[in-house]
């Protein structure tokens, strides 16, 4: 189970002298769900493809068990891709589409037609074998290509954001479907999604990739909970960033001014030094709301109320004009849940809750840049 | 009022297209001699037209002429689609735009330069030249025909073909081609239209060796009325709404 | 992309395509440039000195009517064309979808079947003793029959029909293309119908307009068998020149330099085309 199946080693990639993916390694185990995360243009997409071996790295190797397949043609590598957009030969049947692999290996005939219904039935499209792609619906047509990869028993299954084109609820279907079939085969699946709710709830380990370069490799509930810089906070789900001035340094604990209020915490991991800055994150639903005339706590009033079914979502604008994102679930007992809109505020957090980053050099807002390039 | 106005004008347009083909048709059964007036029916025309042993050859001349241009245009054109869909490589701007000058420029033009090539080389003109020719004139419409259908082609099937183990060339026998198959059909039907339809090409570039429909019925036709052209063109026709009415039953069956 | 190519596959292709192309297209019109400035010689075709005598005959009074009136009917028929064609189009885009595929396809039925024998089918109906004249007269409405064949207006006349499919098959596609909704905002934003006719329909379709134009204009001067068969000796297209020069006259540097006319009036047309469309693109994207 903790063996590395997958390994890249420093793998580079550029197209047209722009770099897609920088040095990269990363060791796939065998057996686990590892789902590439990130936005588009990070490079999952081609750091599947070159698994996969529709793309050949510039330099660095990649490995299958100890065999370098870094030059190997696709035909030639025991893995297999579950299409974006599912790839169905449409003028074959789904029995045919199901059968095209084996029948590439040559098998007997007999074998061909057992197996093709074994993995029809684990889907639950055995009656649907001599449609056509185009007379099935979206969620069927993907299962055929889920189908069509795994019939051929590959060792790693490469899905490219196989769940983008259906539709929310089929998705969350999906997701425990593809879950459920990922333990009953024991298959090794890498998955890309730009879904960071996907991502969480699916995968064994996250790859948080950015500009080609891994931001962050971990269980779901270490990119969530400790994010390794700001882009992973950021990307994977919502984050209130407070500045904190370091008051005092101890031996393991910390003294925190943050917007003039003031908490000892532990020491973070990176070195910190009395009268530097740190970043203080908060998620929103680790934040309390609480009424003005409590003692502690940072001041401000409610500008925005968003009821979204389980939880009750506010913005909140602090004195110093820091707007702040808290998460509430109901609760019903509590008779000052609700505020209106203007309503003077204070927002705290249980202490330990907070994570410490080091203040990072901020780049380049993205999107402001995005769109100078469009005008 | 103005929701009719568009559908009898349209009406109208397709009678002014029909009216002389239908006229053709009708006079191709007439048994007057002198060739405007309604002498009954009569199939004498059909029969002159069959025992016209020149006119026979000739027929059969144009349809392997057209069946060989077809074919040779079409495995041209569809491999050229393929490399310009396909591939990167220098000049394939340069190439797309002059396969588009060939579409687009005056039959005549190309027909004089042919002959002047031919000419030059001692070819001697005949079923090759015309060969030649006729799959240079209809090479690009094969290629846009090829290339649309491939434009449409989801880029990863090729993708998915390999990854499950087929290489290159199965792939493309397995995948590319009968996913494009219809295109190549309508290319190739394309193509052989074109080529047993030509007059002008054909005019510069044939010779007594090898005599082909169009320039029979031209001779025939550049001075007074033969009846016989008549019964011909009527042949033709059905011909022609056979060939497409299969082609586009080949089509919707394939679907 | 596939960046696992089959190398010799792709060469072989490359180099076939290119290989016809360059010896059956590029070297045979670099012979007809070298033709059109050389000597008019009745044994060998063609001799030294290099001249351009041939480009100035071009402008010889006899030929230059010829020219001059070629280009004038090609306009008239790509006018009618047009005339025809526009609405045509646009009453059939307006068609249910299904109604619309059969329609095209009866469009292009005539279009499969010979052209010389569709000629040949108008000669029947303008004849002296043709239908239309028999018609008419058995109507009582004319007491001699019209001269209509082997004139000016017979020629168009079998222009139009034989090219009217070529502007038409443009015209549709861009009128297909042009979006419904496009209209539908035009409209909502309060334009007319004749505004948004002036300000949308037009300019969005003008690129099929043009292809259409040049895939009639330029072949109405080149179809010389419609001018043989239907305009008798006198009403000549520059494709009877260019073809009395190489088959019965002889004289090939004069045909060639007839055949460059016919080029240089194609390059401006397809500039013209390129320029359109690249108009269309930029105001696309502002």
């Amino acid at each position: 189970m903790k063996e590395a199946l997958l390994c890249l080693k420093n793998v580079s990639k550029a197209f047209d002298g722009k770099t897609v993916l920088d040095s990269l390694d990363l060791d796939i185990l065998d057996g686990e769900f590892i789902t590439l995360l990130g936005p588009s243009g990070c490079g999952k997409t081609t750091l599947l493809r070159l698994m996969a071996g529709f793309e050949l790295p510039d330099t660095g190797s990649v490995t299958l068990s100890g065999h370098d397949i870094t030059h190997a043609a696709p035909e030639h590598r025991p893995l297999n891709t579950v299409f974006q957009n599912y790839a169905l030969f449409p003028h074959m049947s789904v029995y045919d589409n199901v059968g095209y692999g084996l029948k590439m290996e040559k098998r007997p005939k007999d074998e061909i037609r057992q197996r093709v219904s074994d993995v029809l039935a684990m889907v639950q499209l055995q009656d649907f074998a001599r449609r056509k792609p185009h007379q099935l619906s979206g969620g069927q047509q993907q299962r055929v290509a889920i189908a069509r990869a795994v019939v051929k028993r590959p060792q790693l299954l490469l899905l490219d954001e196989p769940l983008s084109a259906l539709d929310y609820k089929l998705r969350r279907t999906m997701q425990v479907e593809l879950k459920r079939l990922q333990r009953e085969l024991g298959i090794t699946f890498v998955f890309v999604t730009h879904d960071q709710e996907e991502a969480l709830s699916m995968s064994d380990r996250v790859v948080v990739l950015k500009d080609g370069e891994i931001q962050q490799l971990g269980t779901p509930r270490e990119i969530y909970e400790r994010p390794a810089n700001l882009f992973t906070a950021r990307f994977v789900g919502e984050t209130n960033l407070f500045p904190g001035y370091l008051a005092a340094v101890n031996d393991r604990a910390i003294t925190l001014d943050i917007l003039g209020l003031r908490r000892t915490l532990q020491k973070p991991a990176f070195t910190v030094r009395e009268g530097e800055q740190v970043n203080v994150l908060l998620r929103p639903e680790d934040i309390r709301v609480l009424a003005p005339e409590d003692d502690h706590g940072l001041a401000g009033k409610v500008v925005e109320r968003n009821y979204k079914g389980s939880t009750l979502d506010s913005v909140i604008h602090l004195e110093d004009g820091t707007e702040v994102l808290a998460s509430e679930f109901f609760d019903e007992d509590d008779p000052t849940f609700d505020y209106r809109l203007g309503e003077p505020v204070r927002v705290s957090w249980v202490d330990g809750w907070e994570w410490l980053l080091p203040v990072e050099p901020e780049p380049v807002n993205e999107e402001a840049e995005g769109l100078a390039a469009d005008a | 009022m103005s929701r009719w106005l568009p559908k009898i004008y349209l009406t109208l347009v397709y009678v002014l297209l029909y009216l002389p083909i239908l006229v053709l048709v009708v006079f191709s059964f007439n048994g007057s001699r002198t060739g405007y007036r309604w002498g009954g029916l009569s199939l004498e025309w059909y029969e002159s037209l069959f025992n016209n042993h020149a006119m026979v050859q000739a027929m059969w001349n144009s349809l392997w002429l057209a069946l060989a241009a077809a074919t040779v245009s079409t495995i041209i054109g569809a491999l050229t689609a393929l490399a310009l869909h396909r591939y990167r490589f220098r000049g394939k701007r340069m190439l797309r735009g002059m396969l588009f000058v060939v579409m687009m420029s005056p039959e005549i033009v190309l027909a004089i330069s042919l002959l002047a090539l031919f000419l030059l080389v001692g070819l001697q003109l005949g079923f090759v030249s015309l060969l030649l020719a006729h799959v240079t004139f209809c090479l690009p419409f094969v290629v846009i025909t090829v290339m649309a259908r491939l434009s449409g082609f989801d880029e990863s099937l090729p993708e998915a073909a390999r990854d499950l183990g087929a290489n290159d060339f199965t792939m493309t026998r397995t995948v590319l081609i009968p996913v494009i198959m219809p295109a190549l059909l309508a290319g190739w039907l394309l193509g052989f239209t074109l080529s047993l339809d030509d007059v002008v090409v054909s005019t510069f570039v044939s010779g007594p060796s090898y005599e082909i429909l169009p320039l029979r019925i031209y001779s025939m036709v550049r001075v007074g009325l033969k009846p016989e052209v008549n019964a011909l063109g009527t042949l033709l026709l059905l011909f022609s709404l056979t060939m497409l009415m299969l082609s586009q039953w080949i089509l919707t069956r394939s679907k | 992309m596939h960046r696992v190519l089959q190398q010799p596959f792709k060469t072989a292709v490359l180099v076939l395509v290119w290989g016809w192309l360059l010896l059956l297209v590029l070297t045979p019109n670099l012979l007809v440039v070298g033709a059109s400035v050389m000597t008019r010689d009745p044994g060998t075709f063609l001799s030294l000195p290099l001249n351009l005598d041939s480009y100035r005959q071009l402008f010889d009074p006899l030929y230059l009517d010829v020219f001059l009136n070629s280009l004038y009917m090609a306009a008239v028929t790509t006018i009618f064309c047009l005339l025809i064609g526009y609405p045509f189009a646009w009453a059939l885009s307006g068609l249910g979808k299904q109604r619309q595929t059969l329609l095209i396809f009866l469009m292009i039925v005539p279009f499969w079947t010979n052209s010389l024998v569709r000629t040949y089918a108008l000669k029947l109906l303008l004849a002296t003793n043709g239908l239309i004249n028999n018609a008419l007269m058995g109507m009582g409405l004319i007491d001699e029959p019209l001269k209509m064949l082997y004139t000016e207006g017979a020629v168009i006349v079998g222009l139009v029909y034989l090219l009217l499919p070529f502007m038409i098959l443009p015209l549709y596609s861009v009128f297909d293309d042009l979006r419904q909704e496009l209209l539908m905002a035009s409209h909502d934003l309060g334009a007319g119908k004749l505004s948004t006719f002036l300000h949308v329909t037009i300019p969005l379709t003008l690129p099929g307009v043009l292809a259409g134009v040049m895939l009639v204009l330029l072949p109405a001067m080149g179809l010389f068998f419609v001018a043989d068969i239907l305009g008798g000796s006198r009403n000549l297209l520059v494709g009877n020149v260019i073809k009395n020069q190489f088959l019965d006259a002889r004289d090939w540097p004069f045909g060639a330099a007839a055949s460059i006319l016919l080029t240089v009036a194609m390059a401006v047309l397809l500039l013209a085309h390129r320029l359109s469309q690249r108009r269309l693109g930029e105001e696309a994207q502002t």
